[in-house]
């Protein structure tokens, strides 16, 4: 206020506008230049939460592709496999792999005596050892009695200490690894028998209570037959409906109706969803809980909206003239749209498809209303099995208290992303690919 | 022998259908030089033979599928001895059901297996061999019926394409309506359940109610069966949640509008606004993951450096989190309006001498300002809405508080803590999940249709 009135307290010529304008200019320059700064530090915040999350993910998850294993010299002692001799593929199967790898570890270390001692000595590696054993056996049986240096899966805790998640210097009492389990892994390590090593399981197994043998496998074919079933489902449904509102109906209540009635689904909280499948798809119609065809029920009728919206965009571009010229050459409406539109409008459509599917795949929340969140450790073999999808399993390992489940669902994150990434990068691929310019 | 097998034969019977139906129409014509004679190309004939084949079929199959259950129960209960089932409430005869449904296929079951209940379990899957036989039959019987009536309809005179296009039509019909069934099937669902809630629990108790606790019986007097549903903390901590992700988004997502579509080079925006889109694209359950194991110990942590008392599950994160995923929302929405602003608004107003940030500031924001708003209300829906950020960060225990370090629930993870794990279909603990359900779809659609209408007018004025 002061500095605006003092040219004419100084009693010289009256103020001139362009005199006000300049007084103000530095501090309008100066707000300019606050306001543009704001601006810019909101866009990095936003480009630095996304790096943020990835370096987050990536961090806490790359470790989980190696997994420690232990080298031992096992004895496939016929007494404890096969004591008869026959080979038979029965007794293969049931024989006490256990005995095998317990005495292997005994053996090396000869000194550890005492039940709780002992106890602690056999925790060192994973009780899936005996199914590696067994495996091996099955395969090739002319293993048995021979000794052979064999690569075993050490547990969730050993592997957390060698890739460092567990303090070696913390008192032990705070420590899931004690001291003497410690030594004998030092002991190991100094013959250079433990190792990491690509962690093929984690890619072939279900899941497990045991993080070191819990795999995506069950997941993946889960999110596979439920993404399979939602796609059968709602393309065509979308593409019928899509082609139906934006070329044919007239305009009417109705029409508007439905019109509405899709962008507020599109709005929709996905639980609402969820609720919709429990209690009509579960409790009315009697689908079967906890599998892929209720999960893809449910999926179709969220996915729907997107996908109508995106394919009456697609319809939308294709312009009026290859209609007229389809019509005039004496082409019936439906002909018009099935031989010449619809195939024009074909890339857009199917983006919007990819895109809709995306959005299936990464979905969680209606899913664990359904049932799809019931532990199963068997990999689905069809679309009416039990099933559990990949989110879900993240979500449920999520809430694990082991350590080593952490590293566990990063990587699972990194899987879904993956595909997240890879199927909408085919949407832009598209896009670019078939896009044209009328 | 699997609906799916039958499914596929279908399909192949109108594959066969479609070419003996082509066939026919030549044949009709009097041979493949002669097929000027016909109404409509043979390929037509081919499908109207097809839809006759295919559709009564694959509709029989349809309502088959979905009612064969339910009818087989109910004529299994009927058939159950008074005795077991007359005391029964109603939760409890539908535990008995899903007991006999174990048995039959050989699944473990929960209660005693009584010789009532293994003779139930003959009977339903004796009925459901003979229903499903009958199926067979009949779809087949259907199938074989429509070739032949398309085969004798099939003439020169026969107008099969306007025929087959009407059908086409009519499929896409129903096709566009099923948004229509899904909101009605969503209201009804909800609705209904809701309803029967109400009935055990008085509406006043569920919306003004200051206690929640579904699980436990906390005094003798109660309304409900067990428990308290009042469901007010839940509203107060879905709020919270909400209004600090909206504290978080829309600055950030405002601000970084503005600079993309007012400031930013070409070059840049070309590749910022997709980066950030890509914060749209993550699975929420990516970002409750995020939100749980390292924002909530991170703003622990400081917290506890700044000496105050976080919990470990403070509305704080989980709102943070969510904030961070509503961004693009708020981002790209006020980027589209600000965008659809006329150039010419801008040009008078730097004719003017104005500076670029008091030209947005006075002149675009307040002509964006009702789509910003119509964008802001999608995005708070959006966030009342959000369902793994809440169940992964955020807490159980309904607490009645402002205070965002604390711990408070969500309606949204009521419901799926009530309705995951065991549950009786009819206990009020179930049914206030579908009650929660109902208030928050009437909420977020009352806030669509609103945000949705000012989106709609906002384009139609500078359009």
């Amino acid at each position: 206020m002061n500095s605006q009135a003092s040219p004419a307290a100084d009693g010289g010529a009256p103020p001139k506008a362009i005199d006000r304008v300049r007084e103000g200019l530095k501090r309008r320059y100066a707000a300019e230049r606050r306001f543009r700064l704001l601006g810019l530090a909101a866009v990095v915040m936003g480009l630095l939460f996304v790096a943020l999350l990835f370096a987050d993910i990536v961090i806490k998850g790359h470790t989980a592709f190696l997994q420690t294993y232990i080298q031992l010299p096992i004895h496939f002692d016929a007494e404890v496999i096969d004591p008869t001799g026959e080979r038979d593929p029965k007794t293969l199967k049931r024989a006490n792999y256990r005995t095998l790898w317990r005495d292997a570890l005994r053996e090396a270390f000869p000194s550890v005596s005492g039940r709780q001692d002992l106890r602690q000595l056999y925790g060192i590696l994973s009780i899936g050892v005996s199914e590696q054993l067994r495996d091996m056996v099955q395969s090739d049986p002319d293993l048995i009695g021979t000794t052979q240096p064999v690569w075993l899966l050490a547990d969730d805790d050993v592997d957390m200490l060698i890739k460092g998640h567990i303090d070696r210097d913390l008192p032990e009492a705070d420590r899931r690894v004690k001291d003497g389990a410690i030594a004998w892994i030092e002991a190991l390590e100094a013959k250079g028998a433990v190792r990491k090593q690509f962690n093929r399981l984690f890619f072939t197994n279900g899941t497990s209570r045991e993080p070191e043998l819990a795999g995506i496998a069950g997941a993946l074919a889960g999110s596979f037959y439920t993404l399979l079933l939602t796609l059968l489902f709602s393309f065509p449904l979308a593409a019928a409906a899509a082609l139906y509102l934006e070329e044919f109906a007239p305009k009417n209540r109705w029409t508007d109706l439905i019109e509405v009635n899709i962008n507020n689904l599109a709005a929709v909280p996905s639980i609402v969803f969820g609720l919709l499948g429990l209690a009509v798809f579960i409790n009315f119609f009697g689908v079967p809980r906890s599998t892929p065809l209720v999960g893809a029920l449910v999926l179709t009728l969220m996915t729907l909206p997107t996908i109508i919206i995106a394919s009456r965009a697609a319809l939308k571009s294709v312009p009026p003239s290859i209609r007229e010229a389809a019509l005039g050459v004496g082409a019936s409406p439906l002909q018009t749209q099935f031989h010449h539109v619809l195939p024009l409008a074909l890339p857009g459509m199917l983006t919007g498809t990819i895109i809709g599917m995306a959005q299936a795949l990464g979905e969680t929340a209606p899913l664990l209303m359904i049932g799809m969140i019931a532990f199963i450790v068997d990999v689905p073999s069809g679309a009416t099995d039990a099933a559990t999808v990949l989110p879900v399993q993240i979500f449920l390992w999520a809430d694990s208290p082991e350590r080593g489940f952490v590293e566990r669902t990063s990587a699972a994150i990194m899987v879904l992303l993956a595909f997240l990434i890879l199927m909408n990068l085919t949407a832009v691929m598209l896009r670019k690919r078939f896009e044209r310019r009328w | 022998m699997q609906p799916s097998v039958l499914l596929l034969i279908l399909l192949a019977a109108m594959a066969v259908a479609y070419h003996l139906g082509s066939k026919r129409a030549v044949a009709v014509a009097g041979g493949a030089s002669r097929i000027k004679t016909l109404h409509s190309l043979p390929n037509y004939y081919g499908l109207y033979a097809a839809l006759w084949t295919g559709v009564p079929a694959l509709l029989l199959l349809g309502f088959w599928i979905g009612f064969q259950d339910a009818i087989i129960l109910a004529l299994v209960e009927a058939q159950l001895p008074a005795a077991m089932t007359e005391h029964l409430s109603e939760g409890r005869l539908s535990l008995l059901v899903s007991d006999i449904k174990s048995l039959a296929s050989g699944r473990i079951v929960a209660g005693d297996v009584t010789p009532e209940l293994q003779a139930a379990a003959a009977q339903y899957l004796r009925l459901q061999q003979i229903a499903n036989m009958s199926l067979w039959a009949l779809a087949l019987a259907l199938a074989v019926g429509g070739v032949a009536i398309a085969r004798r309809r099939i003439s020169p005179g026969l107008r099969a394409r306007n025929r087959v296009e009407t059908a086409i039509l009519v499929i896409m019909i129903v096709c566009s309506s099923i948004a229509i069934l899904t909101t009605l099937g969503i209201v009804l669902s909800v609705v209904f359940e809701s309803v029967r809630f109400f009935q055990k629990v008085e509406w006043t108790e569920f919306f003004f109610g200051l206690q929640w606790s579904p699980q436990t019986a906390l005094r003798a007097d109660q309304v409900g069966s067990d428990g308290l549903f009042g469901a007010v903390p839940l509203f107060a901590g879905t709020l919270l949640v909400s209004l600090v992700a909206m504290l978080i988004a829309v600055p950030i997502g405002l601000m970084a509008a503005i600079y993309l579509a007012e400031y930013a080079h070409g070059k840049v925006r070309a590749w910022a606004k997709p980066v950030l889109e890509i914060l749209a694209g993550i699975p929420t359950v990516v970002y409750g993951f995020f939100a749980a194991l390292t924002v909530a110990p991170f703003i622990r942590g400081l917290g506890e450096g700044l000496g105050l008392d976080v919990s470990s599950e403070s509305a704080l994160a989980a709102g943070f989190v969510m904030g961070i995923m509503i961004i693009p929302f708020v981002s790209s929405l006020s980027d589209d309006v600000i965008n659809a602003v006329p150039q010419a608004m801008r040009d008078g107003s730097y004719a003017l001498g104005a500076t670029q940030s008091e030209t947005v500031k006075r002149v675009i924001f307040p002509a964006a300002l009702p789509g910003i708003v119509g964008g802001v209300l999608l995005a708070v829906s959006r966030a009342i809405g959000e369902t793994m950020i809440v169940v992964m960060a955020a807490g159980l225990s309904a607490n009645l508080t402002w205070n965002p370090l604390d711990s408070v629930t969500t309606v949204t993870v009521q419901i799926v803590t009530l309705l995951t794990g065991d549950q009786e279909f009819d206990s009020a603990k179930t049914l206030a999940a579908f009650a929660l359900g109902l208030t928050l779809f009437a909420i977020t659609l009352v806030l669509n249709v609103i945000a949705l209408g000012i989106v709609r007018k906002y384009r139609e004025q500078y359009e």
